[in-house]
């Protein structure tokens, strides 16, 4: 049955998220064994023979639990919010060439997140707070005006959301413009996304539970809304409903990860379309293949973000964005239909 | 005696400011069957999709089987009417299987997933249609007459007792055209059904409904059994154009005038007004 394939599938999926989750923490400048990770998240403090051994056991803790797994969880939800997102938004615009940011989301964000630091607001909560209103307002104002006359088309839609993006990105070329020297590097690291910083990485995990379950709930009805509204209504679907609930769950989704995050890209956009490519278009196993895999991306590649010329450090949106071009573009030029219609 | 199947009362519908109809009073009892026909652009789709609930009228009441439309629920409707469209949106690629599985929908629950049972179905539809071979192939890769059909074939695993057509014969060749509205006719018919169809043949409408409406394009409407409305002064006077009846007892047929240079400047002159044919000697 298509139902035991799909359990199948995302099973499998799971299993190599949760390895790299395992890798993630088992790599970096104080290597350990798989069993060591284990040990130090799961096993008792300080039930070594000697000291020395207690001692080691420790500050594997310490490294696992407090340095470590904060980041690695911050990558993994992310990685699977950004790539559900991308999922929604090109269910939402029926495009699949749209990506968590192409309504603006992100460039609201940072235009919050750069502001605040212009104001002199360090890393953590605040910026955070800002990054997130500032996504905020950016979905409230696409929203706003691709309402303007009460319809609700994805063109309108679509061409909204880019012209406010392109509006985010000029303010954020502003401020980097205006900023002093010694902020100038904190605010690009930020546009180029660093899990280092993340603000609140239980919470995005919870973000991400909460919206899959959402997102899985309506998965059938999206099936049919990608074959068009006006079919999508002729076998019951509430489209100006369903619209409404993907647009904000896509905004909220986006902004909670770019909130802890930076503007990572390339995960919303690639894994989208690598799922479909290999597993088919149904939204039911395409919406939960996508966030594990997402997950699985953004946690391998801030791994080797931090591990690749350690003790330096590089912005995982680097590495997404250079594993993700040349992986869609092989996709495009792969593609038997030339691309999108 | 059976309730209708679909009923409207003093139907008013306009789009952007222009009436399509006004007073239509329309009833269709289970196994009939109606023909809508008009010139582009009268508002025949835009009619249409009134009736199947997807637009709100600008006056007057539709039933469907005896409930209407806001006490239904936009689910149970679904279940009762369905909608042949005139163009089908495939921004994703699927497979023709999974498409005529999407028919399914209103009749599963929110967890569920197709059954063996609903793939059957799909796989009858699709043999239905003429199209058994083709379950697996990818619907961009179909073309347009191939494609219609599987819309067709989703419409039936749909099993509404109301069908709503919209050019059913579009991109069909002569063959597929009789052999859809024959596959049509018969579930109608087999089903207690009700049809709807949009056509712009003539011919083939008068063969395959009982019922005519006849949209003039300026609000007002003719409606009435195929028989008496669908004659060659009514026609004529609907498309503008001058059609003549053949036939015998049996059988008749309407087929245009050859178009003659004379004929021409006629059919122009009377474009330009958008009035009757006056009838001239020939």
């Amino acid at each position: 049955m298509k139902r035991r394939r799909a359990l199948i599938v995302l099973a499998m999926l799971a299993v190599l998220a949760l390895l790299s989750l395992l890798l993630s923490l088992a790599v970096g400048s104080v290597a350990l064994s798989p069993g060591a990770v284990l040990a130090a998240l799961f096993g008792e403090a300080g039930h070594g023979l000697n000291a020395g051994q207690v001692g080691a056991d420790s500050m594997a803790r310490e490294v696992v639990l407090n340095l470590r797994l904060p980041r690695a969880l911050a990558a993994f939800a992310c990685g699977g919010l950004l790539a559900l997102a991308g999922a929604l938004m090109q269910v939402l615009l029926r495009n699949p060439l749209a990506d968590p940011y192409v309504l603006g989301i992100s460039g609201g964000a940072a235009v919050g997140a750069l502001a605040a630091m212009l104001w002199g607001v360090g890393m953590g909560l605040g910026l955070g707070a800002a990054a997130f209103v500032g996504a905020m307002a950016a979905m409230g104002l696409v929203f706003g005006l691709a309402r303007g006359d009460g319809s609700w088309t994805q063109t309108r839609l679509l061409l909204t959301g880019v012209i406010i993006a392109a509006g985010c990105g000029a303010v954020v070329a502003l401020m980097l413009s205006l900023a002093p020297d010694r902020q100038l590097r904190g605010m690009l690291f930020w546009l180029m996304g660093d899990a280092g910083e993340a603000v609140a990485p239980l919470s995005a995990l919870m973000i991400l539970l909460v919206g899959l379950a959402v997102a899985m709930y309506f998965s059938r009805e999206l099936n049919l809304l990608t074959r068009g509204p006006l079919l999508a209504a002729t076998l019951g679907v509430n489209v100006t409903r369903l619209r409404l609930i993907l647009y904000f769950l896509a905004s909220l989704l986006t902004a909670a990860a770019v909130t802890n995050i930076g503007s990572v890209g390339f995960v919303g956009l690639v894994v989208p379309h690598l799922v479909r490519l290999l597993l088919g278009n149904d939204q039911r196993l395409l919406l939960p293949a996508a966030t594990l895999a997402g997950a699985t991306l953004l946690t391998l590649a801030d791994t080797l973000a931090r591990s690749i010329i350690a003790p330096q450090q590089l912005p995982v949106g680097v590495l997404t964005a250079l594993i993700g071009v040349p992986v869609f573009l092989f996709l495009l030029a792969r593609s038997p239909r030339g691309g999108p219609t | 005696m059976t309730a209708a199947l679909l009923e409207t009362h003093d139907l008013a519908v306009s789009i952007g400011g222009k009436q399509v109809v006004h007073n239509l009073c329309l009833t269709l009892a289970p196994g009939e069957r109606l023909a809508i026909l008009g010139r582009n652009g009268v508002g025949k789709t835009t009619l249409l999709h009134t009736l199947a609930g997807l637009r709100a009228p600008e006056a007057g009441e539709i039933r469907l089987a005896g409930d209407r439309y806001d006490t239904l629920g936009p689910r149970c409707a679904a279940r009762l009417r369905g909608l042949l469209a005139q163009h089908q949106g495939d921004a994703f690629d699927a497979s023709v299987l999974e498409t005529v599985l999407v028919g399914r929908h209103p009749h599963l629950s929110r967890w569920d997933w197709e059954s063996a049972a609903d793939e059957h179905m799909a796989h009858a539809a699709l043999a239905a249609v003429g199209l058994a071979e083709l379950a697996q192939r990818s619907i961009h890769t179909l073309s347009g007459g191939e494609r219609q059909r599987v819309a067709l074939a989703t419409l039936l695993v749909q099993q509404p007792r109301v069908y709503l057509l919209d050019e059913p014969l579009a991109h069909l060749d002569l063959n597929h055209q009789i052999a859809v509205l024959q596959l049509i006719a018969r579930r109608v018919h087999e089903e207690h059904a009700a049809l709807v169809m949009v056509l712009h043949d003539v011919n083939l409408a008068a063969h395959f409904s009982d019922q005519a409406l006849l949209l003039q394009g300026d609000g007002k409407h003719e409606l009435g059994t195929s028989r008496t409305v669908l004659d060659a002064a009514s026609l004529t006077r609907l498309y503008g154009y001058p059609l003549r009846e053949m036939g015998d007892e049996q059988n008749r047929w309407l087929a245009p005038e050859i178009a003659t240079p004379a004929l021409q400047n006629r059919v122009a002159d009377n474009a330009s007004g958008s009035t009757a044919l006056r009838e001239t000697p020939m």
